[in-house]
């Protein structure tokens, strides 16, 4: 069994008089893993997370931290330390006081207590940033702080609440990669709340993608881009053209499916796939290609472009298809210099995909 | 006073400066009369009237001699202080319970706590003295501190709770997670976060007991209150000048109070503090 530093069993959380903020999650984050609770606004992620640091108890369930069953331990006593969303630094010390704000207690003399404090300001690239106040710091300085002051701490779990989405978009990415950078080199097991799927997708080991209280897939980035357990994950994380299908028949590894306006359509099977079974084909736009002429074999539909748009490095199309109601999105690469061409709206086009990036998905 | 549209960016100066009339109308008005307090403590006759007579400090001398004026004086500044201390305390324990958490009722329990405010004070004099009549507990400088707590409690809540609307509830949970308990918490980041509003408070509900008649009145028994005992001296015109002097002493109080508790409130929030 895997060394699993958080236990989440059957947790559900109800407000009063409100609906389930948290809907039955169950699942472990790993020790030493970058966990991410990725959803919409309001999906209760950052319920969760505030459950976990013991701001807000289960209404069922427990939480295990370090396989303690955690609902009698109150927040100050638990060996997690969370960065806020507002940062929420002390406005009334300074950046030093802030960050040996935790350390009070735990007996440090003041040499080693200005030693332990001192070597996180480095970490966090703020030194001799000690005797400023909070309000003489940009946000990104702000962050750091915050960060500095629960890592100063050496918690088992780091809790993070949106911690980047007040910073600007390329403070942002910077973060980013400095986060991951710190979390691999202190070996601290962090928790991360954000609705930023790009964020999540670049940043962590594994992902929990969170709907209206209910926790619908957990997995690495890749599989949970590449191989989503259903439609809501699929249409969550990035975008997806979904095409209704039935199957007409099953294969070895292989099924043949009957798509509104597509025709006969080959995808790879998945489990217990019954003739006539109807379902919802997944293709990623960036899978699809534009082509002008009729292909000779492979996977392909006759379609019109509606609508295109230049973006520099690629460029996006809403291709028209005959008997659907939604277009079929594309995403091409812009892979070779061209000054004019593209496909012009109106024109009628054709567009290919290999077989196997068709995702079968069960409604 | 009627600038054109037209004319308007050459006459930007007039609505400046009748604004600037009105503002020195309305100082005159509400400190004029408060003035005329300290002229008259100085002028060297029994009547309070213009034209001045001479320069005297008798009446400052008669004030301090009057035993039984220095006596209502001590009793108010005493009733004053445990007034303001419970006061701010008990606001305190309330604005943090409707600010903090969640509590079923609290529109209710917060217009109960509110409600002293828009209760006319001979209304809440008259019944404080009949359950205190009829409980049997005999009117003292006591029943008049458990009316002034009553009456000073829902001001104290109303700067409290604004305080405490104002800064961010996750720097408590901060202080929680950083592993201080909710007790420590409220010492390190509720109470000097909060402190401008308790030095706010703790005037406040001073200066409304100290200037408090009702409810003395009806609950002071033998021992008045400063405003009691001033009343109850105006039917002698030989004590009025003696009056002025006092009431021209506590004006100055009052103005060395309000400024130190602005000088120590902007030295709060400049400060930098070293060290833990």
């Amino acid at each position: 069994m895997a060394d699993n530093i958080i236990r989440i069993e059957k947790v559900t959380k109800q407000f009063a008089g409100g609906a389930k903020a948290v809907d039955d999650a169950h699942f472990n984050v790993e020790r030493g893993e970058f966990f991410s609770l990725l959803g919409p606004s309001g999906c209760g992620k950052t319920t969760l997370l505030r459950m976990i640091a013991g701001f807000e108890f289960p209404s069922e369930g427990e939480i295990y931290i370090d396989n303690q069953a955690s609902s009698l331990i109150p927040a100050y006593q638990r060996p997690t330390n969370m960065v806020f969303q507002s940062y929420a630094i002390f406005p009334h010390l300074n950046v030093f006081d802030n960050i040996a704000y935790g350390l009070r207690k735990s007996g440090l003399s003041g040499g080693e207590l200005k030693r332990r404090v001192n070597e996180a300001l480095g970490m966090i690239k703020l030194d001799g940033f000690g005797a400023r106040r909070g309000d003489q710091l940009s946000g990104g300085q702000r962050q750091r702080v915050a960060l500095a002051r629960a890592l100063v701490k050496r918690p088992k779990v780091l809790l993070l609440d949106e911690p980047l989405g007040a910073l600007d978009k390329k403070l942002r990415e910077e973060m980013q990669i400095e986060l991951r950078q710190l979390q691999k080199s202190v070996g601290i097991t962090f928790v991360f709340v954000t609705h930023d799927q790009e964020e999540a997708l670049s940043m962590s080991d594994r992902i929990a993608v969170m709907v209206k209280g209910k926790v619908l897939q957990i997995a690495p980035p890749q599989e949970l881009y590449e191989a989503p357990g259903n439609v809501e994950v699929a249409s969550f994380i990035g975008s997806i053209n979904l095409i209704d299908v039935t199957v007409k028949s099953v294969g070895a590894g292989e099924a043949v499916l009957d798509g509104a306006g597509f025709g006969q359509l080959r995808a790879r099977a998945i489990d217990d796939l019954k003739a006539g079974e109807k379902l919802v084909a997944a293709v990623r736009p960036e899978k699809l290609a534009l082509v002008s002429s009729r292909p000779g074999s492979g996977s392909f539909v006759e379609g019109t472009v509606k609508a295109s748009a230049y973006l520099g490095d690629r460029s996006h199309y809403h291709v028209f298809v005959k008997g659907r109601t939604t277009p079929i999105y594309v995403a091409a690469q812009n892979a070779e210099r061209a000054m004019t061409g593209g496909f012009d709206t109106a024109k009628s086009v054709y567009v290919t995909w290999d077989w196997q990036s068709l995702i079968l998905l069960r409604r | 006073m009627s600038a054109k549209p037209a004319h308007a960016p050459a006459r930007m100066g007039d609505p400046g400066s009748g604004l600037k009339l009105f503002a020195i109308a309305y100082l005159i008005f509400i400190y004029g009369p408060v003035l005329f307090l300290p002229l008259f403590s100085f002028n060297d006759s029994i009547f309070v009237a213009f034209p001045l007579t001479s320069f005297t400090t008798k009446w400052y001398e008669q004030a301090f001699a009057d035993e039984k004026m220095i006596g209502a004086l001590i009793s108010s500044l005493q009733v004053g202080g445990i007034v303001a201390v419970t006061s701010t305390i008990l606001g305190m324990f309330g604005a943090k319970a409707v600010t903090r958490y969640q509590i079923p009722g609290q529109g209710l329990i917060t217009a109960t706590i509110m409600l002293p405010l828009f209760i006319p004070e001979i209304i809440l004099g008259i019944s404080l003295l009949i359950l205190i009549n009829s409980v049997g507990i005999s009117l003292s400088l006591i029943t008049v501190t458990i009316g002034h707590i009553m009456l000073c409690t829902p001001f104290a809540m109303a700067v409290l709770s604004s305080r405490l609307h104002g800064f961010d509830r996750s720097l408590e949970e901060a202080s929680m997670d950083l592993g201080e308990t909710p007790w420590m918490t409220f010492w390190r980041v509720t109470f000097p976060l909060a402190a401008p509003g308790i030095v706010s408070s703790l005037l406040l509900t001073f200066i409304v007991s100290f200037d408090e008649f009702l409810l003395s009145f009806f609950l002071a028994g033998q021992e008045p209150t400063l405003p009691v005992y001033i009343w109850s001296q105006l039917r002698f015109p030989n004590k009025l000048p003696s009056v002025l002097a006092l009431g021209a002493l506590i004006l100055i109080a009052s103005c060395v109070l309000v400024v130190v508790a602005e000088w120590v409130r902007q030295l709060g929030t400049s400060e930098q503090k070293v060290g833990v």
